[in-house]
């Protein structure tokens, strides 16, 4: 059977479902859609068939081609079935997390686990929220992630489930929150499309962890979309660790703006996935903000990922600090594409911005676009990017010391990738990422 | 402090020197673009037939291409070609034997200009080819480069006269097909310099081309090929100006280097086309296409340019390095001041094995003039043990002006080593107060730090360029001093 084109796949899908999705829980007769949140998923699929998916004619996209994901239709699935014991070993030992479940990027309550530490934080499911307080999600949604890429629109228009985290000003929450994403293995070609949104109140803090895993060898796509919105003074730590199989494809955006002095800190670590795309952006909307933005991939086999970051620094006296890594091996492609902004108004701005990786194997390609555009004069910004292979030097040192070739490679691969964890403070968090990099690298 | 910048807005502005017009008769051409103008510009050289075909190819691949390229960030109107003049010549005589046949004008402006084509300019030992509006005028110091076998002069000369070698490289690093302006050069180029070593030959002075804009509603269109033959060596010299105008000017160049076994080519420019008024008006669009091919093992390419004039730079000067062990280097100062606005950069492309490559590059921007660094490093499969290094500064002056980079990375072997730095900053403050406090001018000390901060390519340039890119600075950034 010949395949229908994607686009108008998810079209007549978007029909299909439009009327069971949560929101619009009927049409009235003269074609208006019952609730504004539904209007905004009806611009978003208009967007979308207006622009479809990026090729590599679009600059964004350029190196990298998601012709392979238009191949599969992927359908959401609903209803999934998976016990405990299935998702234990996506847990992280030793740490004390409050638990969401999203299976297929839907919640599960049999296996969240939610701990409200204190009155007024919200940690809830999308379309739970949308259902009983759908103001709190129309005051946000779709408010910071442009639809500017195809991926982003897919997403808005089929918005329907993820994870909201509220919390309350003046609030820490000493434990993590575990967002828990697992694609299942009822079927194939699994479409997961998460919608997250993340309001850190004035003076909150908060540390989050973003899993995604996938239980079968089965083709997936997930399509994420993070909207965070980080309050004054409040700090908000975000680990996203995505490490599905190596058949699946994952796109993520993740949108975050940040107020007066607030603090962003992102770690990135993508391990699985065929295709992967992930888009950290940040906007840096007041005076005395930091972002950090951390990065660590590797890639074996034909992996391909693509880690796009983007710092708008709109206002002075704000900070970013950027170090991301690259290990690739066997034919696996990594790219790299940093972009800080500086806009007119915002002087003295530093913005640090750091690339490297490393080529392991003669098959392997890296393709690097470290990126300032500058407005205001009293700013201070750099940025490195290097690509190399491991150091010959290092290499000999450890060798004479009796230890032998493979392993010295090992050692300098870990101190190498290593880096990007050591300003985690939380050690059971530091060691699981750590055996992740090291399970990943053997 | 705001007295201070009262001062840097009003010392800014500084006319541009080089802004005057010559009045010579000149034999033009109609205006617009179409198969008949190419026939007319091919006829008035006395063209071979060849010459001719190749021209029409490249206007019929014009005509299918849609549009100019509008992916680099500067912004301008459409251009329409049909408004141009593709041929404008000083009237002279047929054929000239010696410099006293020149128009005395023509021999003034070049004065003026500072050009030594004059006799007792001999012992600045440059032999110089100057190109004014669309022909070359005037080659000196023929003979004495002929005993040593090089070959410098005019294009259209070298068609007539070295036929063979002008077919066997002429679009060879630059194919008609390459972009959209580098198609439309090769269909209606007017005129340029040839030069060829030969084999073993060390050029022993450097050569210079000085190209003039000078007739109303013209677009220059010339056409450089440069070849090193085997363990040759040539330091080659590139200036320009024109004159002041409302309009803007076209000026879409290509240049070709092609240096073979052993062979070494510096090409060092000096661009000082007219940038426009401080508003914005008029000034050169300078749409240029230079790449150099170091086909040979051991070969080397040198770009070294400072670009202050061009009210639009847009060039990539680039090294294909295919032949081993070859090196390509690239060295830039880029100023723009007023509204200027510059996307250039280079193109490393490393194809043989243990190939090098330099990149350094200096933005500086001042008013609101808006600066790009583009470049590609681009590490093929087979070239093993590659190696790059780039460093792109960009210097901002003022708080309305715009820095950018966007260096292309892309590697593909695994013995590849390539480093990329690339900073933006104002001028210290703490350097300004050193400077300041030992007695010196504000302005003094800027010019100092600027100086300073270019001195790397600077120093890769021949001496009395150096001198003349020095001040060719202070003049550009004169005023737009905070």
């Amino acid at each position: 059977m010949e395949k229908t084109k994607s686009k108008d796949w998810y079209l007549s899908s978007f029909k299909a479902i439009q009327e069971s999705l949560n929101g619009s829980a009927s049409l009235t007769t003269n074609g208006k859609s019952a609730t504004p949140f539904h209007d905004i998923r009806k611009q978003a699929i208009a967007r979308f068939e207006k622009i479809d998916f990026p090729t590599t004619k679009n600059e964004d996209w350029k190196y990298t081609n998601i012709a392979p994901i238009l191949n599969y239709n992927f359908t959401p699935v609903a209803g999934a079935e998976v016990s405990a014991a299935d998702i234990e070993k996506f847990l992280i030992p030793n740490l004390k997390t409050s638990l969401i479940v999203l299976l297929n990027g839907n919640f599960s309550p049999k296996l969240s686990k939610i701990h409200l530490e204190s009155n007024g934080v919200r940690i809830e499911s999308f379309r739970n929220l949308l259902r009983i307080e759908p103001d709190f999600i129309l005051e946000h949604f779709a408010k910071y992630a442009q639809l500017e890429n195809g991926f982003v629109a897919f997403n808005t228009a089929f918005a329907d489930d993820g994870a909201v985290i509220y919390v309350p000003d003046n609030t820490i929450i000493d434990n993590c929150i575990h967002i828990l994403n697992v694609i299942t293995a009822e079927a194939e070609n699994i479409l997961s499309q998460p919608r997250n949104l993340i309001v850190a109140g004035r003076n909150s803090k908060i540390k989050i962890i973003e899993g995604y895993h996938s239980i079968s060898e089965n083709v997936s796509l997930t399509n994420v979309v993070n909207e965070i919105i980080i309050g004054e003074s409040a700090e908000v730590e975000l680990y996203r660790i995505q490490n599905e199989n190596l058949n699946s494809f994952h796109i993520n955006r993740t949108q975050a703006e940040q107020k007066k002095g607030s603090v962003f800190t992102h770690y990135s670590v993508s391990l699985g996935g065929r295709i992967m795309r992930n888009d950290t952006n940040t906007v840096l909307d007041d005076e005395n903000c930091t972002a950090n933005l951390y990065g660590l991939y590797l890639t074996e086999d034909s992996q391909h990922i693509d880690n796009h970051t983007l710092i708008d620094h709109a206002k002075p006296h704000c900070q970013s600090n950027e170090l991301y890594k690259g290990v690739l091996n066997d034919n696996s492609r990594g790219v790299f594409n940093g972009k800080v902004f500086v806009r007119k108004d915002a002087q003295k701005t530093n913005a640090y911005q750091s690339n490297k990786a490393i080529l392991l194997s003669n098959e392997a390609l890296v393709d690097t676009k470290p990126q300032l555009e500058i407005y205001a004069d009293d700013v201070k910004c750099s940025h490195g990017a290097a690509i190399g292979q491991l150091d010959e030097d290092a290499l000999f040192y450890l060798r004479t010391r009796g230890i032998g070739k493979e392993e010295a490679r090992t050692v300098l691969i870990r101190a190498f990738a290593n880096d990007i964890f050591e300003t985690i403070e939380n050690e059971a968090l530091h060691d699981y990422l750590n055996n992740l990099v090291f399970a990943k690298l053997k | 402090m705001p007295t201070e910048v009262n001062n840097i807005e009003e010392l800014a502005i500084k006319d541009y020197k080089y802004g005057f017009e010559t009045d010579i008769e000149t034999d033009t051409i109609p205006k617009g673009l179409n198969e008949d103008i190419i026939r007319t510009i091919s006829a008035k050289k006395n063209e071979p037939e060849w010459m001719l075909e190749w021209r029409l190819k490249a206007y019929r691949h014009f005509i299918t291409l849609k549009e100019d390229p509008r992916w680099a960030n500067i912004t301008f109107p459409k251009i329409d070609f049909q408004d141009i003049i593709y041929y404008a010549a000083p009237k002279q005589k047929p054929v000239l034997d010696s410099l006293d046949e020149v128009d005395p004008e023509l021999l003034r402006t070049f004065e003026k200009l500072g050009i030594s084509l004059q006799e007792q300019k001999r012992l600045t030992g440059v032999a110089v080819d100057a190109v004014f509006d669309s022909v070359s005028v005037t080659t000196t110091f023929k003979e004495e480069l002929s005993k040593l076998g090089i070959i410098f002069c005019s294009m259209s000369e070298a068609i007539k006269e070295h036929p063979e070698l002008v077919k066997k490289y002429l679009g060879s690093v630059v194919p008609y097909t390459d972009n959209y302006f580098a198609t439309l050069n090769s269909a209606v180029f007017s005129d340029g310099s040839f030069c060829y070593i030969p084999k073993g030959v060390r050029c022993p002075m450097e050569l210079s081309t000085y190209f003039r804009i000078n007739t109303s509603g013209t677009g220059q269109f010339e056409r450089t090929l440069l070849i090193a033959d085997e363990g040759g060596y040539v330091s080659y010299l590139e200036g320009c100006t024109a004159p002041v105008r409302d309009e803007n000017q076209l000026h879409a160049a290509v240049v070709e280097l092609v240096a073979l076994d052993n062979a070494t080519i510096k090409y060092s420019t000096v661009q000082n086309w007219y940038p426009g008024d401080i508003h914005g008006k008029g000034g050169v669009y300078n749409f240029v296409t230079k790449r150099g091919a170091c086909r040979g093992v051991n070969s080397k390419i040198t770009w070294t340019q400072v670009e202050t004039g061009s009210a639009i730079t847009w060039k990539y000067p680039s090294c294909i390095l295919q032949g081993d062990n070859s090196i390509g280097e690239f060295y830039s100062v880029a100023v723009t001041n007023n509204r200027q606005q510059a996307d250039t950069g280079t193109k490393m492309i490393h194809l043989g094995k243990n190939t090098r490559s330099t990149i350094v590059s200096k933005g500086i921007s001042a008013g609101r003039g808006n600066n790009s660094y583009r470049g590609l490093v681009r590490v093929h499969k087979k070239a093993s043990n590659a190696r790059n290094f780039t460093q792109c500064d960009s210097l901002l002056i003022g708080d309305k002006c715009g820095a950018h980079t966007f260096p292309y990375i892309e590697v593909a072997n695994p013995t590849a080593k390539v480093e990329h730095e690339a900073t933006t900053s104002k001028i210290g403050e703490d350097q300004l107060f050193y400077l300041r406090q030992r007695g010196i001018s504000q302005e003094d000390a800027i010019n100092m730090i600027v100086n300073g901060y270019c001195k790397e390519v600077f120093r890769e340039l021949p001496m009395e360029f150096a001198v003349e890119a020095q001040k060719l600075l202070s003049i550009s950034l004169e005023g737009s001093v905070g």
